[in-house]
């Protein structure tokens, strides 16, 4: 029987492919990869696919479908091609997103303080006190050691051009670490033999570098610190990966009505009576986190708790005031902060953003409204964007409005072509645009997991890899310069 | 440990037990009627449960097929096999972190594989089904026993587990008694051996009461099911194991503002101090009453020592708008 699973007539069109060039022939890293596909059966390489679906929703590896009163679980969609990072791009962006978290650390404790970077000219102060996320309250805080940012999930786009763009600094609570170590472990019992001899790095060891970087921002005067992992709960749609962690690091998973807060300290409501936490990785958003300080109404979180905080007893990563960086025209300024506070130029591009409030740029996005892709500044998941290409007039006027009403709200970008990985697509590949998100840990030092979460577009021609929108994930190989920084310590579990 | 934590651990616990026991009631009464087709076994288990007025809201008669729906998979129905287990799962994902892997996986196959099992008829619920179901529920415990650690979180599971062990015992028991004697004057005799005998298969203590016994009395089968020491459905077997795990628990520093202790303790002595004539004598229907009434104000006790708080179902919404930003 004919092989449909095959790359023989597999045609990467003008993209740029991330397993196999514009010749046909297997990328540096993705020979073995390859040659094991092209060995084993169309029926075998789906009943793979099959086994990894059941093996996910076994594990009850699922994110919650909202609107559905029924609490409708589902599986991330999983494709069994992984998406391979050569050594050498692997480098460069290892490079690229210590030095940008570093500048944003300082972004951060700048704009809380002094705010030199804004008398110094180089952002307008409206553009800082008009995003919504940026938070009077952190004004003046000091978190233990200086850092802001623990965890960071950077969103990384790869262009036709072959060069390597940040779309986004994720720095409030970057979710999707859990998938990308489960989607190892199953792909482990699915590819044994082309991990070892592809020189794939492992990932495993990311809940102890998280817990170690929790341990290493605690109050100073704590011996053993309690860390524990806040949660909205079971009906938030992360809520699987807040349980992985805590379970990963050995700490409590609690949630807001889980703790209380006495003589501006936080405790924990145990069967034994109150134990004292440290350090909280909190896995709720700033309005929630404590009604005293922050949103009257909320339930989820702790009355009380930025007090502990502001008295230094207790430690929150992300620190509360963090999300600013999210903001999509601070992050337009991202490149000018690394030339500010580290005198550097920056290894990894921003991709070229238009500031719709700046006159200028304004006036070329309005009238370039059906080629390039217009976000709103404060949304996230793929809501609130244009993607000219993909649009109709009407939905271009409506956005021509939108940016004329509120300019300081939207930014634009050239429509990228994303790079692409083979794909299964019912019993053959075709390519699908793909990011990817590495992680990265800030605490004394930074760390950045040697992988991260590849979302793919399911749909043919979407650039939209959102899971809230048809995305899917694949595994992500980020191969070793040298053999001995893929020793598979990973088998030994 | 937490006591969010406790609480879903014990609830969890508890649910998985319920289940199983309802799918024993149910797998003997199938049993019975296939020997014994005159005799009346749907209408007695839906008093079991002590929820004939939600039956007879939704369902016109007590056959087979209604009965077996309603206990198995009725998802209106919050004391279905379906719903219990439902619940013990919801329970779980709260907690995954605080149990195994293994334990959670298995739990959540149980769930799956019951799910499937819903969407096929009625009629395919035969012994097989109750018979896998009973399996499950072993299978949960076994990997649960091996692969937790003996600490809070594996006494509180134990407690919840015996707890619901022996309420459910003592209803079976109560139920039969009531329908299978309707004369006092039965006590003494040799009983009727073969729907007796289904009550003791119903709690998987048939051959284990023939080791000791042989033929059945009534006094016999209240030693055995209600007083035995050794039998490890027995009620007073479950309230000793449970009061054993409560005792590892800690909980408040001076020994009298344990209620849940203080209770524990005073239960087993009066399940000491009982003979079978003893309960006889003083109504056996009375016994049973009173020990459920016993049964359930522990479960507040400890409910109020270690568990006092609640999660509230109005915070769901705003779990949902949390931003992680995966998209």
């Amino acid at each position: 029987m004919m092989k449909k699973l095959s790359f023989t007539n597999y045609d990467t069109e003008e993209f740029f492919d991330e397993l196999i060039t514009e010749k046909g022939t297997p990328r540096q890293g993705a020979e073995r990869l390859i040659e094991r596909i092209n060995s084993l059966s169309d029926d075998e390489l789906l009943l793979r696919q099959r086994e990894i679906e059941a093996a996910l929703l076994r594990m009850g590896i699922t994110f919650t479908v909202y609107g559905d009163e029924a609490g409708t679980e589902k599986i991330f969609p999983f494709d069994l091609i992984p998406r391979i990072v050569q050594a050498s791009d692997w480098q460069h962006v290892e490079a690229g997103l210590k030095q940008r978290i570093s500048a944003l650390n300082k972004f951060l404790n700048d704009i809380y303080h002094d705010q030199e970077i804004v008398k110094a000219g180089i952002i307008p102060r409206e553009m800082l006190e008009k995003a919504k996320s940026f938070r009077p309250q952190c004004i003046g805080l000091d978190p233990p050691g200086g850092v802001w940012c623990h965890i960071t999930g950077t969103d990384l786009v790869r262009h036709s051009d072959g060069a390597i763009y940040v779309l986004e600094d994720n720095l409030r609570c970057p979710s999707g670490v859990s998938y990308v170590l489960q989607n190892r472990l199953v792909m482990k019992r699915s590819f044994p033999h082309v991990f070892a001899d592809s020189g794939v790095r492992p990932v495993v060891n990311y809940s102890t570098k998280l817990l170690e970087t929790m341990l290493s921002v605690a109050p100073p005067d704590v011996d053993d610190p309690t860390v524990v992992v806040l949660t909205p709960g079971i009906y938030n749609s992360a809520y699987y990966e807040h349980s992985f962690l805590a379970q990963q690091m050995g700490v409590e998973l609690v949630q807001g009505d889980d703790l209380v807060v006495e003589d501006d300290r936080v405790f924990m409501l145990t069967t034994d009576g109150l134990e004292q936490v440290d350090v909280i990785y909190r896995r709720i958003d700033d309005d929630f986190m404590d009604p005293e300080c922050f949103r009257k109404d909320s339930m989820l979180g702790v009355p009380g708790l930025m007090r502990a905080y502001r008295k230094g007893n207790v430690t929150l990563c992300n620190a509360p005031g963090t999300g600013v960086a999210d903001d999509k025209v601070i992050y337009a300024y991202v490149p000018e902060m690394i030339r500010y506070y580290l005198e550097e130029e920056p290894i990894l591009p921003n991709v070229p953003t238009y500031v719709c409030q700046r006159e200028e740029d304004r006036k070329y996005v309005l009238s370039h409204l059906d080629e390039l892709v217009v976000k709103a500044a404060n949304e996230a998941g793929g809501y609130g964007m244009l993607i000219g290409p993909h649009s109709t007039k009407e939905e271009q006027q409506t956005f021509a409005r939108l940016i004329e009403e509120d300019p300081r709200n939207y930014i634009a970008q050239p429509t990228l072509a994303l790079s692409r990985v083979p794909t299964i697509v019912d019993d053959h590949f075709e390519g699908r645009h793909v990011d990817l998100r590495p992680y990265v840990l800030c605490g004394k030092s930074i760390w950045v997991l040697p992988g991260g979460l590849t979302r793919v577009a399911l749909k043919k021609g979407s650039l939209v890899v959102n899971s809230s929108q048809g995305g899917g994930s694949k595994d992500t190989w980020v191969i070793a310069n040298n053999p001995t920084d893929a020793v598979d310590f990973e088998s030994t579990i | 440990m937490l006591s969010r934590v406790a609480s879903s651990i014990y609830w969890m616990a508890r649910y998985i037990e319920r289940a199983e026991n309802l799918a024993r009631f149910v797998d003997v009464a199938i049993n019975v009627s296939l020997d014994h087709t005159t005799a009346q076994q749907w209408e007695p288990l839906v008093q079991a449960t002590g929820d004939e007025e939600v039956f007879l809201d939704k369902y016109q008669a007590y056959t087979s097929e209604n009965v077996r729906q309603f206990l198995t998979f009725d998802t209106e129905y919050a004391s279905s096999i379906l719903s219990c287990l439902t619940a013990a799962r919801e329970n779980a994902r709260t907690v995954r972190e605080a149990i195994s892997s293994e334990s959670w996986e298995t739990l959540n196959d149980y769930y799956l594989f019951l799910t499937q099992a819903a969407k096929r008829p009625i009629s395919a619920a035969n012994s097989d089904l109750y018979t896998e179901i009973k399996k499950q529920s072993h299978l949960f415990s076994g990997i649960f026993d091996s692969t937790m650690t003996r600490d809070k979180g594996w006494y509180f599971a134990n407690i919840g587990r015996f707890l619901e062990r022996a309420d459910k015992t003592s209803r079976i028991l109560d139920v039969k008694y009531f329908t299978l004697l309707p004369h006092i004057s039965d006590i003494g005799t040799t009983v009727d051996d073969l729907l007796w005998s289904a009550v003791l298969r119903s709690v998987s203590g048939f051959e284990m009461f023939r080791k000791r016994y042989h033929t059945l009395t009534i006094e016999r089968i209240i030693d055995f099911l209600v007083l035995d020491s050794r039998f490890p459905r027995s009620i007073a077997y479950c309230l000793r194991t449970a009061a054993g795990s409560l005792s590892k628990v800690g909980g408040p520093e001076n020994p009298a503002d344990n209620t849940a202790h203080l209770l524990a303790d005073a239960l087993l002595k009066k399940l000491t101090n009982a003979t079978d004539r003893t309960i006889i004598d003083g109504g056996f229907h009375e016994f049973i009453d009173s020990l459920q009434v016993d049964l359930n104000d522990l479960d507040a006790a400890i409910g109020e020592t270690y568990f006092a708080k609640r999660v509230q179902k109005s915070r769901r919404m705003q779990m949902q708008t949390q931003t992680q930003s995966l998209g």
